[in-house]
């Protein structure tokens, strides 16, 4: 899991062991896909017509909250934490759908490469102020929460505007088999191009560095400014990236964020990101997101009333912290 | 980094601006005051006239229960923590006296109410202080549970409807003299009781000492999980007051009543100098911030300003006074 501390064995070790080494860095993940396969299994004894199709709904409704986690998750490693990342959906989504309503499927194409560079430079205005200023992270993207929300407000004042064909494709239905959702293909696509090389350059090591010790960091020459910011544009472009997947989901834009900050943070605490920095990863919350999304799904064929599974996710998500927490104290404690 | 920061402030801060720092640090109150009354003055510009006594009167009846919840905010940023979830612990105690009030009658449904917020906040306290879960997501995830529960509630007792106690009502939006409201009545007793508590009891001693370093406080005997379980439990029920207040104030009660007010009770809380790192602030910055925040949004409105905008210079305005105090006092 510490995976600051990754160093490269210069001679190989052979096959085996270094599979034990990755399934013990990643074991909260894998048990993670294990709950995940668990509660799929659950679900099918529940509802044997559960099938191709709502595995494909279930990967299209988790879609945005995946992109917020994986935009949080960032932030939170480098030690920071992102307030704003509902905010900043809910503009890049009104954004995105004011431009494509009534214009052709071409015309898209730049709407999305803009709505993405507009995510990039809201992470760079976040960044910025919490490195300038020196204030704590969350008092800052708290506030710019209410700015970037405000800002959507004055693009689009009711729900509204449309999507491109191209775009709503992109992430509905299937490919290759019809067991494997578009949109789940399309998260990992985009998760996979931006965060795996970063994960191995020297920048993406400077995240993790100043998220587990800070003071550390800055002492061995890590520019410590410099990659909080970066952490703070790639929470901002993958702010973006969740604008345009709820875009595309809802065909619409709506200019009230959702609860997708804070669900966020409940996905990457469930996905094994810890909150004071520096440990983590993003596929761990990405498991997460489907997993809640699927607990929500099972507690609908069961029939419980809507309101008490708020109630079952809160407690789990509490339930969840505190296990992890115990866990922690107990090995501080030997 | 910091330090070359520090020593460029260091250079530059000699004369004049030393003492306004200074100031600025050790009396946050007196620029606060100032902003206060400038607020006022543009107030009294842009609408001549509109400054009398009963202006003071609907302000301050408006803002106390946003003091009230700054004052949650205050005391839990002072042990490095927040409480997100004074917003529905605070519409849940209006919700359960509104709907209790028909068939129980008005004592025995505020008491459900304060018995139902200390609930919520001993399941705070417990995840923060035996736990150890962050602050941050023990009260969200405990919010998100109170939601659910409510909803619930309120499809059982969809029937019994709403009713506001008269005394409630007289709290929470009457005015005895010309203008001073009558909520005032429980909201003085409350803040010199936080104000003399912080200062002088040993448990507001404690809350500094945790936030400042909880090593140092753990390893000179301080049971944190107490002070902290006290402390969740005084937030929740602080939040229940101010939920009461403000059914008082709006004659109706749902379960979206104060959830609104959430962040404007942190910004109340930073405005008024809390540091959100903890072991630094105190309430009578939050009162002042509180009502700061109350002129200005009524100054917004004054000024037409849509609902937008008046959000966007909401957000400026607190990330301008935060970096201002972290100037200042050079805490990062």
């Amino acid at each position: 899991m510490s995976a600051a501390v990754d160093i490269r064995a210069r001679d190989r070790p052979d096959r085996s062991i270094q599979l034990r080494r990755w399934s013990q860095r990643n074991s909260w993940t894998l048990s993670l896909l294990g709950l995940f396969a668990l509660i799929l299994l659950f679900t099918y004894l529940i509802q044997p017509s559960y099938g191709a199709a709502q595995l494909q709904g279930l990967a299209i409704g988790a879609l945005p909250l995946a992109m917020a986690a994986v935009a949080q998750a960032i932030v939170v490693i480098s030690g920071g934490i992102d307030l704003s990342v509902g905010s900043m959906m809910a503009l890049t989504s009104v954004t995105a759908a004011l431009l494509m309503k009534d214009q052709s499927e071409a015309f898209a194409i730049p709407v999305v490469l803009g709505v993405l560079l507009m995510g990039l430079i809201l992470g760079i205005i976040n960044g910025t102020l919490v490195v300038m200023t020196r204030v704590p992270d969350i008092v800052v993207t708290l506030a710019m929460s209410f700015v970037w929300a405000g800002a959507a407000l004055v693009v689009l004042h009711s729900p509204g505007g449309g999507s491109a064909d191209w775009l709503r494709d992109l992430v509905t239905g299937s490919i290759g088999s019809e067991w494997i959702p578009r949109a789940l293909a399309t998260l990992v696509v985009i998760v996979g191009i931006i965060w795996i090389p970063l994960r191995r350059s020297t920048a993406g090591l400077a995240l993790y560095a100043v998220g587990s010790n800070r003071l550390a960091a800055f002492r061995s020459g890590v520019p410590v400014g410099r990659a909080k910011v970066l952490a703070y544009v790639l929470g901002g472009l993958f702010s973006a990236f969740g604008g345009l997947a709820l875009t595309a989901t809802t065909g619409i834009g709506t200019p009230v964020p959702g609860a997708y900050t804070l669900l966020g943070v409940a996905a990457i605490v469930l996905g094994g990101v810890s909150l004071a920095g520096g440990r983590g990863g993003i596929a761990g919350p990405i498991v997460a997101v489907f997993v809640l999304a699927l607990v929500r799904t099972d507690l609908t064929l069961l029939g419980v009333n809507s309101n008490l599974s708020t109630v079952i996710q809160g407690t789990i998500l509490i339930g969840v912290v505190m296990f992890g927490s115990l866990l922690t104290l107990r090995r501080a404690r030997t | 980094m910091s330090s070359r920061a520090d020593m460029l402030s260091a250079g530059s801060s000699l004369g004049r601006a030393a003492g306004w720092r200074r100031i600025l640090r050790d009396r946050p109150l007196i620029p606060l005051s100032a902003l206060l009354i400038v607020l006022v003055v543009l107030m009294e510009l842009v609408r001549p006239g509109v400054v009398s006594p009963d202006w003071v009167g609907v302000t301050i009846r408006a803002a106390i229960p946003l003091a009230i919840l700054g004052a949650c905010q205050t005391l839990t940023m002072l042990t490095g923590g927040i409480d997100l979830s004074v917003g529905m612990v605070a519409s849940m105690a209006a919700f359960i006296m509104a709907t209790q009030t028909g068939s129980q009658g008005p004592a025995i449904a505020i008491s459900l109410a304060i018995v139902a917020a200390t609930i919520a906040g001993v399941a705070n306290g417990i995840g923060v202080g035996v736990f150890k879960v962050h602050p941050l997501i023990m009260t969200l995830g405990v919010g998100l549970v109170i939601l659910g529960l409510m909803n619930v509630y309120q499809l059982i007792v969809v029937q019994a409807g709403t009713t506001i106690p008269p005394i409630v009502e007289w709290l929470g939006s009457g005015t005895t003299l010309p203008f001073l409201p009558n909520n005032l009545l429980v909201f003085v007793p409350l803040a010199l009781l936080i104000i003399a508590g912080l200062r002088f009891s040993g448990f507001g001693r404690l809350l500094f000492a945790v936030g400042d370093n909880p090593v140092a406080a753990r390893l000179s005997g301080v049971r944190l999980w107490q002070v902290l379980l006290a402390l969740y439990v005084l937030s929740a029920l602080l939040a229940a007051i101010a939920g009461i207040l403000v059914a008082g104030l709006v004659k109706t009660a749902s379960l979206a009543l104060v959830e609104q007010s959430v962040l404007p009770a942190v910004a109340a809380a930073v405005i008024g100098g809390t540091s959100i790192m903890g072991g630094r602030g105190g309430y009578s910055g939050t009162i002042i911030g509180a009502l700061i925040l109350t002129v200005l949004t009524s100054l917004l409105i004054a000024l037409q300003m849509p609902e937008a905008v008046r959000q966007i210079l909401f957000g400026a305005i607190i990330v301008v006074v935060a970096a201002a105090y972290t100037r200042v006092t050079g805490d990062t």
